[in-house]
Parts: C-alpha cells; structure tokens; sequence
C-alpha cells in the first residue's frame, strides 16, 4: 500500500552527499515528497529528513540502498505517532488596511508570527504539521496569496529514543 | 616523509601490491605518470580508456588483487565510464584514477573539464574529488578498502592537477575509519539454524550459485555441501565455473539461456538456497509465481539485494564463503528420493540447425576447444550469441576462469578485459571467445596485445551480423532486419596479420581438430576465424 514515509539519515557533512543521496532517489524512481537538511549538533554529521512516498517494498529498498552509500552513517524510518514533525511555511499575502485586523486574528488562533508587513501585504511565519499548514493556507486563500515558500518536513522521535 | 600528492599516490599503489595499471595519459594527469617511472608499477598503455577499465577488470577477477586503472581529464576520464558501469554491475573490485583541472578552475566548463565524480556517481562503489592533498594519501588507502571488501565494486578518484602537484607530509599509517561502512557481519546463528532445518526437511533442495561464490572463493565449499548433501546447484552467469560442469549434481546454467534442467529443478524444488547472487531477471525465468511456494534462504554481502529480486525468507547476511562453512557444519545426511532431472551433456546438445556449407558449428568448435585446452585456462566472452555460446557449450572445471560481462552485458568487453586476465596470467592460457560486431568494438586494443608481446588465442565466430539482435528480429520481428547486418567486415586474418598476429579461417567441419590444435600450440597470439553461418541459432537444447 502507498502510504508516506519519514525517514531520519544521518550523513557525513561532506561535500556532494546531498546530490548523491538526491541521486539515488531519482535513479531508483523513489518518491520524495520533501527533503530538509541540517547540520547536527557534530558539525561533520548532518541530518536529513526524508519523506518518501511509497509501499513497505519501496521503504525497504530505500533503505537499504541508502545504507550502502559510504557517506551515509545511519538510517531510521520513523514509526507513525511516534514522532514530532514540523515544516517552516513563510506566506505573504496582500493585505489592504481594512483587512489587517482580519488577517491578524487568523495568524493569532494558528499561533503563527507576523514577521513582515508593507502598506498592501503581510508576511506569515508558522512551524507546523502540515494539516495545519494546509489549514492556515486554505484560510488566507481568500484574501490573495503572493507567495508561500516551504521547507521541507523536519522529524524529531517523542520520549527518550533518539536517532544520533 | 614529504612528497608530492603523485608520489604519495604511487606509494600507496604499492603499498596494496599494485604490480601493473592500465591507462592513458593526458595533461592534467601527467604528474602522475612522471612520478610513475620512478615505480617499478608496470604501466600498460591501452588504446582507449574503456580498455583500461575492462583490462583491470579482467585482471581483478583473475588475479585476487584491486584492478587500477587510469585516464587523464575530460574526455579520457568520460571514456572510463562504461567500463565503470560494467565493473559496477559485476561486483569487480577496480580503483580509477583521473586527472582534473586546477581545483582552482572547477566548475568553470575550462578545457577537458568534466564533473566525473557526478557522472560516475550512479555506477560507483564509492567516488573522491580530491580538493586537499593532505586527505590524498588516505582517500586513495579507502578507495582500495572499499573496492575490495563487502561486495566489490569500482571506486573513482579524481585528482585535480594541483592536487598531484601540491605537496604532502606523507605518514606511512593508515586508520581506516568510515563511521558509515562495515564489511565484517557476525553470522547471525540464529538464521543459520533456521536455513539448515529447512534444508534438513526439505524433499527437493537446491542451491543457485551467484557470483559472490566465485568471488568469495566458495567453489570448495559450495562442491563439499552438494556433494555430501545431495543438494543439486544451478548457476547464474556469473558463476560458471563455480562446480566442474561434469559434476553429476551440476545442473548448468540457469535463466533465459540455461538449461531445461536447472529452469525445471528451480521451479520444481522446495528450498531454495541462493547463495551469493542477486538473481537478477535474465536468471528467473518467471518472476514471482514460482518463487512464492518455496522456502527461499538468499545470502548475500549486501543486504540492499534481499527481497530485491526475489522474496525471502531466511536472509542470511555477510560473506558467502563463511556462511556456507557454518551451514556446511549444521546439515544432515538426509535420504531423498532424486526428484530433479540431469542435464544433457554437451555433447547431446542440438541445435536442430542444418549447418551450411562453408560454415562450422560454434558447438563443435567449443567442444573442441574446451577438449584440448588446459585446465587452468581463462575464457573470456564478448556479448551476443557469442557468450551464450561459451556459457552453455564450454564444459568448464573449476580450476578454469569465466570472465565475462553479465549485469551490463557490455560488448567489447571480453578483448581488453583479456588483456587483463594475460598480465595478471603469464603463464596460463587465456582464449578470448569473440563476435564479430563485439571484436570492433574493442579492436583498438589488438595494439596494445601487440606492444605488450602477449600471447591471447582469439576465438572469432564471424556470422557477419550481430547475431544475436538478428535473431531477436528473426524471432519477434517477423525477419524485419533492420542495423544487424555486418557484410561488409574486413578481412580478419590480414587485419591481424598487420599487427603481427597469426590466423586461420575455419569454414569446415574436418579441421577443427587440427586448427584448434595449432591455434594451442602457436606460441603469440592467434585468430581463429571461425565462419558461422547467421541463422545459426543461440540455444542448444
Ligand atoms: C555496447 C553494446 N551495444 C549494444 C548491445 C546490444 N547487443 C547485444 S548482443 C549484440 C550483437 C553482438 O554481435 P556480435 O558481437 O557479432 O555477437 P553475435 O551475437 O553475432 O555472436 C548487440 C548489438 C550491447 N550488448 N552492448
Ligand atoms: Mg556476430
């Protein structure tokens, strides 16, 4: 059954890994839904998230063919409800004086940040699952959205267990 | 000790027993070969990159050593990249080395630049750009480690030109640490108790034989198991020679152009046991039905092949050789009834072809050839009806070696690969089995045969075609040929002749004895043409 994926890796910090990793997805006709990178508190081992759209055979071989990349340190797919994920959306929407108010309250009940504001927009910042970005997008639709830029899923396991 | 990055290159070439590479200069890689005269390396100049990588390739799989090869920037180093690939998919242990541009100049599109490390990335083990000479001497000690354990593959080095230039304070110690690469596995005895009760029940056992036996060094064992067990093994491609093909429990070749045997014993038995192949789909000749109502057991160095192909049920990671001597010691002499059927000798075989006139049987020649030759001689094949030819009709033991192209199928594979296999094998036989479309794609290296003095019996089935795309067209084309047609081939004999090298024309029947003869006993290297007719088919059943 196709279903998505969170898969943690952590990977040596050396250059061209991330177009290898990238590679391998692409030669292998894996999906990836999102991809985020960053270093770890180890400044030569960075951790990415992957999120891989595919069945229990497509995991698998994910995987394991990332297993066999030298650089490739450890791999963890994340059980579902076991773990906190969060993506970073920055939106700008248009945003006249009249309807300021409006949009203030919106971003207030999501517990997002105004990080911008011009005379004719406002800019949106919120970490989140992505229901609730989808939420809060879905919301400010109406008002005429400019641009939205996300990152890709960052994924952290809940209680004592950890991936480093 | 300080040196130069070339040097300190040279030095670890030697450290890990490196005897001869194979290359082609250019600039950016020149102060490698400056530094190469003062090594008593032997360098064997080929006459294009692919060449060098399939002559190291060669020489690995008969030699037990790391192949080298090298090329210089751009369009030497994209000339590699075939023979990488075709390394890769046959688990060769091969470091390549190339020169780049200044590290200064990367990425800025200057003469004979080419991003090889991105290029080769799918096809590689493992690739290096070398952007500090400091990390040069360890970079290139990893690159032999990881070539050569775990599964084999190639590894690429590219080492700009500075970088060979730049200096380094060389320290003759190495720690071998990548956090991310482990190539000792514990067995896990638990598995193996599991694999061997299964093997003990089963009525019908039978083994499939993949590559990883020949490279693990597992012919002993893999014999020792069958033998006294009972357990009949087929083979994959890459692994003929894994048993003496006249060995009662040998099955032959299993897949699109095995034997009716083996096909039969795999879809009939009911344990599996696939040890060291990753049964790729020119082994199965049906996919998924038939392998669900077994017991499966695979082992397999890389655990990325379990469940790949096939499903599994008992995987047994880590090195064949070492997993076979535990289930070696956990089976039982158990009694069967003999449930598989034996495999037709070679000598049985049948075409069903009426040979024209003019034309010999690729089957009497083999035979022929296998009859008389020695029994450590080295076979290499091309691809096409050729090596399909060498893999079912050549009656191999296991003191024999089978060096051919399977994962790729790459055609001008076999000419320089045997290059490789005479280097590394001065004293043995090496008989390269060619066709006609393959021989020209790799003719170039009949130079190097020549400068090197090797002496190689060139084994050519000219059909003046590419036989086996023309069969294809035959079979599922409706005879619609189309590109498969090689009329206008020169004349092979006075080709080789102009290198220096004898020959003959085999056009019938009554002489092969005595040209096989000849062509063994002719001291250089030798042609025997022989005249195929272009119907003649691949399967002898
Ligand atoms: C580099 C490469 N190009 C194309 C093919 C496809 N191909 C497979 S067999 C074959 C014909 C080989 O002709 P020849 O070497 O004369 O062998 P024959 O089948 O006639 O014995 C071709 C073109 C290939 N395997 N490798
Ligand atoms: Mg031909």
């Amino acid at each position: 059954m196709e279903q998505k994926h969170t898969i943690s890796v952590l990977v040596e910090n050396h250059a061209g890994v991330l177009s290898r990793v990238a590679g391998l997805f692409s030669r292998r006709g894996f999906n990836i839904d999102s991809l985020a990178v960053g270093e770890t508190r180890n400044p030569e081992i960075s951790r990415i998230t992957i999120v891989v759209n595919g069945d229990d055979y497509t995991v698998d071989q994910v995987s394991k063919q990332l297993n066999k990349l030298v650089d490739v340190i450890k791999i963890k797919i994340l059980v579902d409800n076991e773990f906190v994920g969060r993506e970073l959306l920055l939106l700008k929407v248009k945003a006249s004086a009249k309807q300021r108010a409006e949009i203030i309250q919106l971003v207030d009940i999501f517990r997002a940040n105004i990080v911008d504001v011009s005379k004719d927009t406002i800019t949106v910042e919120i970490s989140a699952d992505q229901d609730k970005i989808k939420a809060i997008t879905g919301l400010l639709e109406p008002f005429g959205i400019l641009e939205t830029v996300r990152t890709g899923l960052v994924a952290i396991q809940r209680g004592v267990e950890c991936v480093e | 000790m300080k040196m130069n990055g070339a040097q300190a290159v040279v030095t670890i070439l030697e450290k890990h027993g490196t005897d001869v590479i194979f290359g082609y200069p250019g600039t950016a890689i020149s102060p490698f070969y400056d530094e190469l005269l003062k090594s008593s390396i032997k360098h064997i100049l080929v006459r294009y990159e692919q060449g060098a990588v399939h002559a190291a390739s060669g020489y690995a799989k008969t030699t037990d050593k790391v192949g080298v090869c090298v090329a210089t920037s751009g369009p030497g180093a994209t000339n590699l990249i075939t023979g990488i690939a075709t390394a890769y998919m046959d688990s060769v242990p091969i470091v390549a080395i190339t020169g780049q541009v200044l590290s200064s100049q990367l990425g800025k599109d200057v003469f004979q630049e080419a991003d090889i490390t991105g290029a080769t990335a799918p096809f590689c083990k493992h690739n290096y750009l070398v952007k500090d000479v400091s990390k040069l001497p360890k970079i290139i000690n990893e690159a032999f480690i990881l070539a050569s354990t775990g599964r084999p593959g190639p590894v690429l080095i590219d080492i700009p030109m500075d970088i060979l230039k730049g200096e380094v304070d060389y320290v003759d110690e190495f720690i071998f640490n990548i956090p991310g690469y482990q190539y000792q596995f514990l067995l896990n005895n638990e598995k193996i108790i599991k694999a061997c009760e299964a093997i003990n029940k089963a009525k019908k056992p039978l083994i499939i034989a993949g590559g990883g036996i020949i490279s693990s060094g597992s012919k002993e064992i893999l014999h020792k198991i069958s033998k006294e067990f009972s357990i009949p093994v087929t083979y994959t491609l890459m692994a003929k020679g894994c048993l003496d093909d006249t060995y009662d429990l040998n099955l032959g070749m299993l897949g699109s152009h095995g034997t009716i045997a083996a096909n039969k014993a795999v879809s009939q038995c009911d344990v599996l046991l696939v040890a060291g192949g990753r049964v790729g789909d020119r082994s199965m000749s049906n996919s998924s039905g038939v392998y669900s109502k077994k017991t499966v057991i695979h082992i397999d160095i890389d655990p990325a092949e379990m469940g790949k192909n096939i499903s599994v049920d008992i995987g047994l990671h880590g090195d064949a050789k070492e997993i076979l001597n535990a289930i070696y010691g956990k089976l039982k002499i158990v009694k069967r009834d003999k449930w598989f059927e034996d495999k037709k000798p070679v000598e049985k075989l049948d075409s069903k072809f009426v040979i024209s006139k003019g034309c010999v049987d690729p089957k009497d020649v083999l035979t022929c050839i296998a009859s008389l030759s020695d029994s450590d001689a080295i076979y290499t094949t091309e691809v096409g009806q050729n090596q399909i030819w060498a893999a079912n009709l050549i009656e191999l033991l296991t003191s024999n070696k089978f060096v051919t192209s399977g994962g790729m199928g790459t055609m001008g594979y076999g000419l320089p690969a045997s290059v490789g296999c005479k280097v590394g094998n001065q004293d043995k036989q090496v008989i390269a089995i060619e066709g006609d479309g393959s021989l020209q794609m790799s003719l170039q290296e009949l130079g190097t045969i020549m400068q090197e003095g090797l002496d190689i019996k060139i084994v050519l089935f000219n059909n003046s075609s590419l036989g086996m795309v023309r069969e294809l067209q035959t079979l599922k084309y409706d005879k619609r040929y189309s590109g498969v047609c090689l009329k206008s081939n020169p004349d092979f004999i006075k080709l080789f002749s102009s290198y220096g090298f004898a020959g003959s024309r085999l056009t019938n029947k009554e002489n092969i004895e005595e040209q096989v003869k000849k062509m063994l006993s002719y001291k250089g290297t030798y042609l025997l043409e022989c005249v195929v007719d272009e119907d003649n088919p691949t399967i002898y059943r």
